[in-house]
């Protein structure tokens, strides 16, 4: 018997994802964001985590949804990444939940493009399917893409 | 403590100490009489020399034996102190020094040879007592029981002193084996020496601990949360009625900023610690170049934050070596000109409107400004003209510029013509500023300002499209305000580009919402008001004026530095916290102009004035033709580049290849429209449809010009005038394909550059492809 793992979910446009337990550093409400002009679009912007200056990723955008409501209020899922802690936006927090490895499915070979090299597979619930978001990737892309942005920049 | 510790205790100690010993040493030579100085020397190589032994170190006691030998008769006045003696001193520090540092790495002494040292210290000792006769009737220090000694002493006397300083000193930490008879004299009081000095370096190492700088990072981390804490709390407390609730707030208020300056008073360090090395470095200096030079110092006690304390060192150094090889003559030349054969260096640290001011002067030969003017003008880095209207201030200044040098020949210890743009560099990058002031055969002061610490500096907070932006006091030069009624006046265009006129200077605007992308669409860049708000900047010695919705308020604010996926965005030079716990980015300003292209046009233009020696000419003919180019702009060529103005129909215009031609005079004259060329700037859905269809419409307007042989009709809207004008108030370029913005007839108006203009047309190119068909 495999040890239970354990993931902090949270609602991206009514799907379930989950990222790692150990990777998340908190989760808060909504926080002020100040946008930073040029920046990725994926960057929502900074947001002040008590004194600290941390990155807010729009994980709608990063995983190619529709844009929010403008209504909707986004929580923050704030991550440990390889560069200190990133504030992931998402809809609605779910529970803490424990599930077995062998619940996991690597993604069907139909889901493409950008979103399958963040997600790392499914964790077939009960009732649902549970997204295993990829923390580093959902993290780093953004500064792919900056770099490329940048690219344009110089071009033009 | 195993082994390894004491070892590392043992270093620690010791390279503190051999670093004050530098100093001591040469403050010595200059005081031969100051008694306690020597006896600090004296007892340090003592505690080297007997640690050492103690921890089985043969080759580096050996060293600091002979060393300590030859202090021991220079304390008791058995020699004098002579330069030869400081020399062999200084090279058995220096040894001393390396020794430690391969304990320290390799935790060997290695391999060494220091025998030649060990004897030249041992020949100064047994030459020194030849002058002994000169020490009894010189004027030797003549305190306590140096002077019983000498007149010597019997030793019931010795005891007695030693009896004295004992009962002086309740706590004795050694008790002295004072036995008279058994003891000699000398090494009696060196105990009592060694006894008191362990007793100051105790009472020292009691009231001071080493941090490591990690920790007062973390702690400097904590304040700030802190101190956004307490605000956030005062917010809610100042709307309370809660009478105790508001007076515990007030308290925690207090104690809050109470503990943020304590916190950061924790990274200050005096400047003094850098400038302790310096005596030594002038010493060995002024010998090498054969100079005699005094160095003064003046407020060791100023404070820096660490970092700051750290990165100027090397300029800082720089700077004196530079004064003293450079700066003051030798003997000779000094005393010619009837001054004090020693040069005098004067250091000055002090606070004003919150910065530091280091102040480097001396009293040597200053600069010439026209010997400088004329050498950088050889080295082109000015035009002649440009000298000619620079004032000595602005000279002197010249010398930070990348590759002057005002040596006359290249010595090993500067003269190479790199170094003072270092200066400069380094100290703009702490955000300090670098400024040099001289007269010549009076001296050289230069001044070099830095903030007192970079994790809080003075911003000026502006507000564009509601974000807030902070701006770094130092590069700000002065804000500019247009009132509505103004904004017509005061804000022209030079081909779509805002340009203001501040004081007769053609001002660059750039619009920080534009430039950030904040908003879509052009705007006069006027507030709710309709006032224009310009924040003037300088940025690599080029102003620009910044136009912002609103200038908030000048506040000092806790820089934060970017994450690694925001790091690429390189407007931004860190965010920072504001008072509200709203996050607020601060402006790179080199960013800012390196994007909006300030920068690298007037780079451009020097460029241009260096090199184009055709357009130099040009400029100074001062007849020119007048036209419309593209949108109406006002335009002008210098009349004599061009051969003749035609009015050509429509119907001679014909298409060969991508290239409009038109037959005239029996050849194929390639047509250029300037709207096509100049209009790369502007946005597709701007550019006038006639570029691509020369061959419909009014009959054509055509500046006939030859260009190196060839001749080539440039097509413009209309001609307007031939005007002779001095076109003095110049303007660096905002676009390609344009020499300079000059005002003529009191209106602004862009000089065509017909070189780039015909290179981006392609005819030049095409022209020499066909050439190197022609030789193959």
């Amino acid at each position: 018997m495999s040890q239970p793992l354990q993931f902090c979910t949270f609602y991206l446009d009514k799907l379930l994802f989950g990222v790692e337990l150990q990777g998340v550093q908190e989760v808060i409400r909504y926080l002020d964001v100040t946008r930073v002009p040029l920046a990725p679009g994926v960057v929502s912007g900074l947001v002040n985590l008590r004194g600290q200056i941390i990155t807010a990723v729009d994980l709608r955008r990063q995983l190619e949804f529709p844009p929010r409501p403008a209504d909707a209020v986004p929580m923050n899922v704030v991550v440990r990444s390889e560069d200190g802690a990133v504030s992931l936006m998402v809809d609605n927090i779910g529970d803490v939940i424990e599930v077995e490895e062998s619940s996991f499915e690597r993604p069907p070979e139909t889901l493409h493009g950008k979103v399958r090299s963040m997600i790392l597979g499914v964790h077939k619930l009960d009732d649902r399917l549970m997204h295993v978001l990829d923390i580093t990737k959902a993290c780093q892309m953004a500064e792919e893409v900056a770099e490329r942005n940048d690219a344009v920049t110089v071009d033009r | 403590m195993s082994d390894t510790e004491i070892v590392q205790e043992f270093l620690v100690e010791s390279y503190e100490n051999l670093d004050r010993l530098d100093q001591e040493l040469v403050s010595l030579e200059k005081n031969p009489g100051d008694v306690e100085t020597l006896a600090s020397i004296f007892r340090t190589i003592h505690t080297i020399k007997g640690t050492c032994g103690f921890l089985g170190f043969s080759k580096l006691e050996a060293v600091a034996h002979v060393g300590e030998n030859l202090l021991s008769k220079l304390r008791d006045g058995l020699a004098r102190l002579t330069p030869e003696s400081t020399t062999a001193l200084l090279a058995m520090f220096d040894a001393v020094r390396q020794i430690l540092a391969s304990i320290e790495t390799t935790g060997q002494e290695g391999e060494r040879h220091d025998e030649e040292l060990i004897a030249s210290l041992a020949k100064l000792l047994k030459s020194e007592p030849a002058s002994k006769n000169k020490v009894s009737s010189a004027p030797v220090p003549s305190k306590g029981e140096h002077s019983k000694e000498k007149a010597g002493a019997s030793p019931p006397d010795i005891r007695a002193t030693v009896e004295k300083k004992i009962q002086e000193d309740p706590h004795p930490m050694v008790e002295v084996p004072a036995e008279a008879g058994v003891v000699k004299s000398a090494e009696v009081v060196e105990g009592v020496h060694a006894q008191q000095g362990a007793r100051t370096q105790s009472s020292a190492a009691d009231s001071t601990i080493r941090v490591d700088v990690g920790l007062l990072d973390k702690l400097m981390n904590l304040v700030g949360e802190l101190v956004l804490a307490r605000n956030q709390i005062l917010q809610f407390t100042n709307s309370s009625e809660d009478s105790s609730l508001l007076a515990t707030s007030q308290r925690l208020n207090l104690l809050t900023t109470e503990i943020q300056a304590g916190v950061m008073k924790t990274r200050m360090q005096p400047i003094g610690n850098i400038w302790s090395k310096l005596p030594r470095t002038v010493r060995d200096l002024a010998l090498t170049c054969g100079k005699e030079v005094s160095i003064e110092m003046e407020g060791q006690e100023t404070e820096l934050d660490k970092t700051i304390i750290e990165s100027i060192k090397d300029p800082l150094t720089h700077l004196v070596r530079n004064t003293v090889d450079h700066g003051i003559e030798k003997p000779e030349v000094r005393r010619a000109a009837g001054k004090n054969p020693v040069g005098r260096l004067h250091l000055r640290a002090f606070h004003e409107g919150g910065q530091v001011i280091i102040q480097i002067s001396d009293d040597g030969a200053g600069l010439d400004a026209e010997k400088l003017r004329r050498k950088a003008i050889e080295h082109s880095l000015i035009t002649p003209e440009q000298g000619s209207r620079m004032t000595d201030g602005e000279t002197f200044n010249l010398i930070f510029l990348p590759g002057f040098s005002t040596a006359e020949k290249v010595t090993n210890v500067s003269g190479r013509g790199v170094g003072m743009d270092v200066v400069r560099t380094n100290v703009e990058k702490i955000g300090g500023t670098v400024d040099l002031q001289s007269k010549q055969g009076h001296g050289t002061t230069v001044r070099i300002k830095i903030p007192l610490t970079l994790a809080i500096i003075p911003a000026l907070i502006v507000t564009c499209d509601g974000d807030r932006f902070a701006i770094p006091q130092v590069s700000l030069t002065e804000l500019v305000r247009l009132e509505a009624d103004e904004v017509e006046k005061g804000i022209e265009m030079v081909h779509g580009v805002p340009v203001h006129r501040l004081r007769g200077q053609l001002l660059p605007l750039v619009h920080l919402s534009e430039e950030l992308k904040l908003r879509e669409g052009h705007g006069t860049g006027a507030g709710q008001d309709g006032a224009v708000n310009i924040v003037v900047l300088q940025s690599d010695g080029q102003p620009f004026g910044l136009v912002v919705d609103a200038v908030n308020d000048t506040e000092e604010i806790v820089v934060k530095p970017l994450r690694k996926q925001l790091k690429n965005i390189k407007t931004f030079a860190g965010a920072s916290i504001m008072g509200d716990g709203h996050v607020a980015l601060i402006l790179d300003v080199m960013g800012v102009a390196q994007r909006s292209n300030v920068i690298s046009e007037a780079r451009h233009r020097a460029m241009a004035e260096k090199h184009d020696d055709t357009a130099e000419k040009i400029a100074e003919k001062k007849t020119f033709l007048l036209f419309t180019g593209p949108d109406d702009s006002r335009m002008a060529l210098p009349l004599n580049t061009l051969a003749r103005l035609e009015e050509l129909p429509n119907s001679v215009v014909e298409k060969s290849g991508q290239q409009w031609v038109a037959q005239y005079r029996g050849q194929i004259l390639p047509l250029i429209h300037l709207g096509s060329v100049l209009e790369e700037r502007r946005t597709e859905l701007k550019r006038t449809p006639r570029s691509g269809e020369l061959s419909e419409g009014p009959p054509l307007q055509v500046l006939v010009c030859n260009y190196e042989g060839q001749t080539v009709g440039i097509v413009v809207e209309e001609i307007l005038d031939i005007v002779e004008d001095s076109a003095d108030v110049r303007h660096p370029a905002s676009r390609p394909g344009v020499l300079y913005s000059v005002v003529i007839n009191g209106r602004v108006t862009e000089l065509v550059d017909i070189p780039a203009v015909l290179q981006t047309s392609g005819v030049t190119q095409a022209r020499q492809t066909v050439q190197v068909e022609a030789t193959r």
